[in-house]
């Protein structure tokens, strides 16, 4: 059993799983990370990726506290209580609560009765405080899952493929939308994805993950700045990714 | 927009009370082609109802009857509930006590009230007990449903936000449990205001059950039946003032989904 260690104000997120595997239901297990470690500096935004099912969900919800049977160790970024934000994969909103409602709930109590007005307006969510979740179309239940992640003021932002089944427009949109969030408020973020260019549009780091037992196989600094990452300069990125790691489709 | 929908919600409305009134109007031609002291007419029926509100006598066994009803559900559904969200949480529990549950399941109201009775005495305690007793075990049944049902997403959300117990049960284990909780209440209600009436009978002396195994005994069949009417009346109300308002609040969400 193991609790996420904190290790202190303007500390790194640091992950380093010896081992993580999988009861299944016919009694054998499957090993599914060996020997994974990486870390993330302050404020640093790193990119996840790897083939499916090679265990990116799994390092996710140990980080989260979600699953604690594992050996090894977590530390993460942020004080006694680090406040985590979290996007899953799907918007995961409270169907009988507003828009509102359910990004007021995850308020810690020395932010309660904060005024969300600009939060809401960043995120173009103004006019959908008051409709329930299952009036919201994905893009904008995906906006509010975000409003969520980013009210507390998290000192690690967690985002499990938050743009996946977006149309691509959309999707460009809320990348555009959370670097302009980030940008203004940066925190530490990791965020999984497979799409590629998405991550070197985003990322200032993206740590590459093996096929099961997920280890990391290297990772790849984007050192242009942001501003700069046009869709010219993004494929030359690509490119040079895909010669460093070949495997990565 | 809105008057089409009233228009529309008080069309079944008036089938509901033209329905009545055939049943009444039914009722009220059988009784005087075949007179008999056993079937009396619904207006004998409407007068000793009167008679009796104003003695004070319906008022009081009605109300005694309505609180006994009130105590034994609050009851089964506080205890139910709270057995059948462990059951539904903890498989090998639920393993270990499901032989209990059916045998409970099975065992007839009659032998409940009657064992009740003989082992805690002829008292109000015993009384509720034994009717909440029988409605227990379906509520068990129910709510173990719904917590099985329960969606750990929200849950693991709910962990990660650092949502507090008490606002994990408000925001995101009720709801979830609300419409097993709705089934619960509505067959229990259903359930014990019938059982209480044989609790009555067997071993109190007040409320409606015990007036009716009073007017048995005269075979005064005008005065079970103002007794019956007037307690099915309440019930009725109860379902139309108080469950489907609530119902329709706690599923507001729901209606105006895209």
């Amino acid at each position: 059993m193991n609790t996420p260690q904190l290790a202190g104000a303007d500390a790194r997120l640091e992950i380093e799983v010896r081992h993580k595997s999988f009861e299944s239901s016919k009694g054998g297990s499957i090993e599914v990370l060996r020997d994974l470690s990486f870390a993330a500096e302050p404020n640093e935004f790193v990119c996840l990726v790897g083939p499916s099912g090679c265990g990116k969900t799994t390092t996710l919800r140990l980080l989260l506290g979600l699953d604690r049977s594992f050996e090894g160790r977590i530390a993460l970024p942020g004080e006694r209580e680090p406040r985590i934000g979290m996007v899953f994969q799907e918007p995961i909103l409270l169907p009988w609560r507003t828009v509102e409602e359910n990004v007021r709930l995850v308020l810690p109590k020395s932010l309660q009765g904060k005024n969300l007005d600009r939060l809401f307006d960043a995120l173009g969510l103004s006019g959908m405080r008051a409709f329930y979740p299952g009036e919201l179309s994905l893009g904008l239940a995906r906006r509010a899952a975000l409003a969520r992640a980013l009210v507390i003021e998290p000192d690690l932002l967690v985002l499990d493929e938050p743009f996946v089944s977006l149309d691509e427009a959309t999707a460009q949109q809320l990348r555009y939308l959370l670097l302009e969030i980030w940008s203004a408020h940066p925190t530490t973020v990791l965020m999984v994805t497979h799409n590629l260019l998405e991550a070197i549009m985003l990322a200032d780091r993206i740590v590459v993950l093996s096929p099961r037992p997920a280890h990391v196989i290297g990772s790849f600094l984007v050192r242009v700045p942001r501003q700069a990452r046009n869709a010219q300069i993004c494929s030359d990125i690509l490119r040079s990714f895909r010669e460093r790691f070949p495997a990565q489709s | 927009m809105e008057k089409a929908a009233r228009r529309r919600s008080f069309g079944p409305l008036l089938t509901v009370i033209a329905s009545v009134v055939v049943l009444a109007v039914a009722w009220h031609l059988s009784a005087t082609l075949w007179p008999s002291r056993a079937f009396p007419p619904p207006l004998d029926v409407l007068r000793v109802m009167a008679r009796e509100t104003a003695k004070g006598d319906l008022p009081y066994h009605l109300g005694i009857t309505l609180g006994r009803v009130a105590a034994s559900f609050l009851l089964a559904m506080v205890i139910g509930s709270a057995i059948g969200i462990f059951l539904g949480s903890y498989p090998r529990a639920d393993r270990f006590l499901d032989p209990w549950v059916i045998l409970s399941l099975n065992v007839p109201a009659l032998v409940v009230i009657v064992l009740a009775y003989i082992w805690f005495g002829l008292n109000e305690v015993a009384a509720i007990g034994a009717v909440a007793f029988n409605k227990i075990p379906n509520v068990i049944v129910t709510m173990r449903e719904g917590t099985r049902a329960l969606d750990l997403r929200y849950t693991d959300m709910a962990k990660v936000y650092r949502f507090g117990p008490l606002s994990r049960l408000r925001h995101v284990l009720l709801p979830q449990l609300q419409p097993y909780l709705a089934a619960a209440s509505r067959s229990g209600i259903s359930l014990i205001w019938k059982i209480v009436l044989v609790v009555e009978l067997l071993g109190r002396s007040n409320g409606v059950g015990f007036q009716i195994n009073l007017y048995f005994q005269l075979f005064d069949v005008a005065s079970i039946l103002a007794y019956t009417l007037a307690f099915v009346c309440v019930m009725l109300l109860i379902e139309f003032l108080l469950v489907q308002p609530l119902e329709h609040t706690s599923t507001r969400w729901r209606r105006r989904a895209a």
